[in-house]
């Protein structure tokens, strides 16, 4: 299992940085989408594949009986998808504005804070 | 537990919600005046509880460290939580001037309170996934001051800062799940002694330099600070200077936290690797400064050219140096933040930042052109300016460890600072404007005026003291600096605590 | 969107869907469920009911600025972390009370952490639906 998942994150993030060196910003968006759940696996590797019961305590006892599944991982990686949720949803809204703005979501055409110096009409 | 810790996250958080819920209403603003002169009172008094208790540390919702979440300030800590909420105060003035009704309808203020917690609570904080957390509010909310208004360079500049922040968020995150897969536990205090315990070496100098990277883009450092010049230049003047001021600072301090308090093992490598891109950073800095030709946008390439320093004074390691960046990052926030306050000011009554636009102000404004003259000589390092002992405490340090060449661009990109001050003050200052009007300070109606030339007199007030009277700054720094390079009381009251 | 079966469904699904994010939301202290997906699924219903009507017809339905919500929710989340103060226990410490409790029951447990994930629920509701809605009117 945790080779499977390591391969896993392997092929996300290989797919991920292969998009996000395109120059379509929408393709960087989707990379970045991938690259954080390879990150979550990282993270949920981190903690050691444990198959135990959810890590409950049962009425009465103070600490839980039997073996456990780590639960500071799932934790972790529950804010980590919470907050990448939310600023990827910010990003999608800032790059549509964007498009609808300047008309473009090519990087290399987005010129406008930094202009070419002397020629800046040009590519505008 | 000490609530003098809780403070400085919940006061910024409740002036928010009240500020959001009155952003109609002009009361609104003043709650946020309100709201941040309090964080600055009981910012004074967390840093006057550190100087007479030593560090300070609280559990949140009764859980014992290393389980729960500690909140934990020594004197970096203290000292930046009140330079925050000083740098925030100026900026809240600053903004009653500034910002249009539009932006203020929009949740401006209270999105600026957001920042504020984000910054606050990154600088308090023991635990290193919480670190990450701050990290995302202080974020999100930069990038909602960044293209708030919405206009084509804004949002071209809040793209790259957007995309770019976001890679080193990732980063970030991947070097924590690894360090934790590698120690079992994400607690600073603990994770000094864990990493002494892990066998595989190479494995944490990874982890170490994906920290480097991630707090590098923060940071903006050599290779990695090209979303800083792309995008401080577009929102309004007071959003760039509290930018400025605080965001990539806070880079700096999870640098000096996680590489004095972590790691601290393969200084060799790590250490070494940070001192050659401290030089880079400096040099770049100052040099593609010297080819911008607009007010703003050669501040911020200074911003990048002078977190170099700081980067250099933690790359040094030693207790000199160390010192020096404490000092640095402290007068450098007063210093920059007041540098944009001015650029705004002189966009207010000359009509532009460009600086072939520009002209005049010595002429019909000549108290602005004194007061630039403070912050821009305490840039370059002029005695008896605060940026002067900053200088002169890393350069010494630097020859202290016979850093001959790293001393030697030390100096020369302070001379290159001044190049750029005179550029500025030669295109914008001196001959008179373009287009012949006489950009006076008078214009500007009084209520507004007075806003924003206040927050720049004080800020300017504040580095002239600081640079008059450095001992008891210094002294500060040096016990800040003993307490980074030898951590056992913080590890200690920690650990130690009970909630 | 003109869509018979959509618009039927949506009469049914928005009412369920509210009322199963509070059940979510009541839950979630011990089993699966909790403020942020109790919020998700309570947005999704404004969410449906702006695709089948229109975006102003769902604002007028939720009587309040969705961003107000999200920053209301904010506050519930501060007050049930402060709440602690007064029983003088740290920052975000769960207090508990439990109403008409018997011998060897719980009665109805509230608690200050409920108050917190409350906060949550409104902030998620509020903010993914602000998203949401100012995508919606500009396409």
């Amino acid at each position: 299992m945790e080779l499977l998942l390591a391969v896993t994150t392997g092929i996300l993030t290989a797919v991920a940085v292969y998009l996000m060196l395109s120059k379509n910003l929408l393709r960087y968006l989707w990379g970045l989408v991938l690259l954080s759940n390879a990150v979550n696996f990282v993270i949920f590797l981190g903690g050691r594949l444990t198959p135990g019961a959810p890590p409950l305590i049962d009425e009465g006892e103070y600490a839980p009986v039997g073996e456990v599944a780590n639960a500071l991982p799932q934790a972790l990686v529950l804010t980590a998808i919470v907050i990448s949720f939310g600023l990827m949803a910010f990003a999608l809204a800032l790059i549509y504005r964007t498009y609808m703005t300047i008309g473009t979501v090519t990087s290399t055409e987005m010129r406008i804070a930094e202009p070419r110096p002397r020629k800046s009409e040009s590519d505008e | 537990m000490s609530w003098l810790l809780v403070y400085p996250i919940v006061i910024p958080l409740l002036t928010a919600v009240l500020t959001y819920i009155l952003r109609h209403n002009p009361a609104g603003r003043w709650i946020s005046v309100a709201g941040t002169l309090a964080l600055l009172l009981t910012s004074v008094m967390l840093l006057a509880s550190v100087i007479r208790e030593g560090v300070i540390a609280a559990q949140m919702s009764d859980w014992n460290a290393p389980f729960g979440i500690t909140l934990v300030a020594d004197y970096l800590s203290a000292v930046m939580v009140v330079i925050t909420a000083i740098t925030g105060l100026a900026t809240v003035v600053y903004c009653l001037g500034e910002i249009p009704e539009r932006l203020e309808r929009s949740g401006f203020f209270a999105l600026l309170q957001v920042l504020l917690m984000g910054v606050c609570g990154a600088f308090v904080t023991g635990d290193l996934f919480n670190l990450y957390v701050w990290f995302e509010v202080m974020l999100i909310s930069s990038f909602g001051l960044l293209v708030m208004g919405g206009s084509r360079e804004q949002l071209d500049g809040g793209v790259k800062y957007v995309t770019l922040n976001l890679v080193s968020t990732i980063m970030f995150l991947s070097g924590v799940g690894i360090l934790y897969g590698i120690t079992g536990t994400l607690n600073m205090a603990d994770l000094h002694a864990a990493v002494r315990e892990v066998e595989n070496t190479g494995l944490l100098t990874t982890v170490a330099v994906m920290f480097l990277v991630a707090f590098g883009v923060k940071a903006a450092l050599f290779p990695l600070f090209f979303w800083l010049p792309a995008s401080y230049h577009t929102p309004p003047v007071a959003v760039s200077a509290i930018f400025a001021g605080l965001l990539t600072k806070v880079g700096v301090y999870a640098l000096i936290r996680v590489f004095t308090l972590i790691f601290d093992q393969d200084v060799g490598y790590t250490h070494t690797l940070m001192l050659w891109m401290a030089v880079a950073t400096m040099v770049m800095g100052v040099l593609g400064a010297a080819a911008m030709n607009d007010f703003r946008r050669i501040l911020s390439f200074h911003i990048v050219s002078q977190i170099g320093y700081m980067i250099l004074g933690l790359a040094l390691f030693t207790p000199l140096g160390l010192l020096g960046a404490v000092f640095y990052l402290v007068h450098h926030i007063i210093v920059k933040a007041n540098l944009f306050f001015i650029a705004g000011v002189a966009k207010r009554i000359g009509g532009s930042t460009d600086l072939s636009k520009l002209g005049g102000l010595y002429a019909n404004a000549p108290v602005l052109a004194f007061l630039f003259l403070i912050p821009a000589f305490s840039l370059a390092g002029f005695p008896p300016l605060s940026g002067f002992w900053a200088k002169f405490l890393i350069v010494k340090a630097a020859l202290d460890a016979q850093m001959w060449i790293v001393a030697g661009v030390a100096l020369a990109v302070g001379l290159l600072t001044v190049f750029s001050m005179t550029k500025i003050w030669g295109a914008a200052f001196w001959p008179d404007h373009p287009e012949g009007t006489k950009p006076r300070l008078s214009d500007i109606p009084v209520f507004e005026r007075l806003a924003m030339m206040l927050p720049v007199g004080a800020l300017a007030l504040l580095t002239c003291v600081i640079g008059l009277f450095p001992e008891p700054f210094v002294t500060f720094a040096e016990t800040a600096a003993g307490q980074l390079l030898d951590p056992t009381d913080y590890i200690s009251t920690v650990l130690g605590v009970q909630p | 969107m003109q869509s018979l079966i959509l618009t039927t469904a949506t009469r049914l699904l928005v009412a369920l869907l509210l009322v199963f994010s509070i059940y979510a939301l009541l839950r979630g202290h011990n089993l699966p469920g909790g403020g942020f997906i109790g919020g998700l699924i309570g947005a999704t219903a404004f969410i449906l009911y702006a695709i089948t009507a229109t975006v102003e017809e769902a604002k007028s339905a939720l009587l309040v600025d969705p961003s107000n919500i999200a920053v209301a929710g904010l506050g519930f989340a501060a007050i049930g972390g402060l709440a602690s103060v007064l029983a003088g226990k740290p920052f975000l410490t769960g207090l508990w009370l439990f109403l008409f409790a018997e011998e060897g029951g719980k009665g109805m447990p509230l608690s200050t952490v409920l108050l917190f994930d409350a906060g949550v629920y409104l902030a998620v509701f509020g903010g993914i639906l602000t998203l949401v809605f100012a995508l919606e009117e500009e396409t």
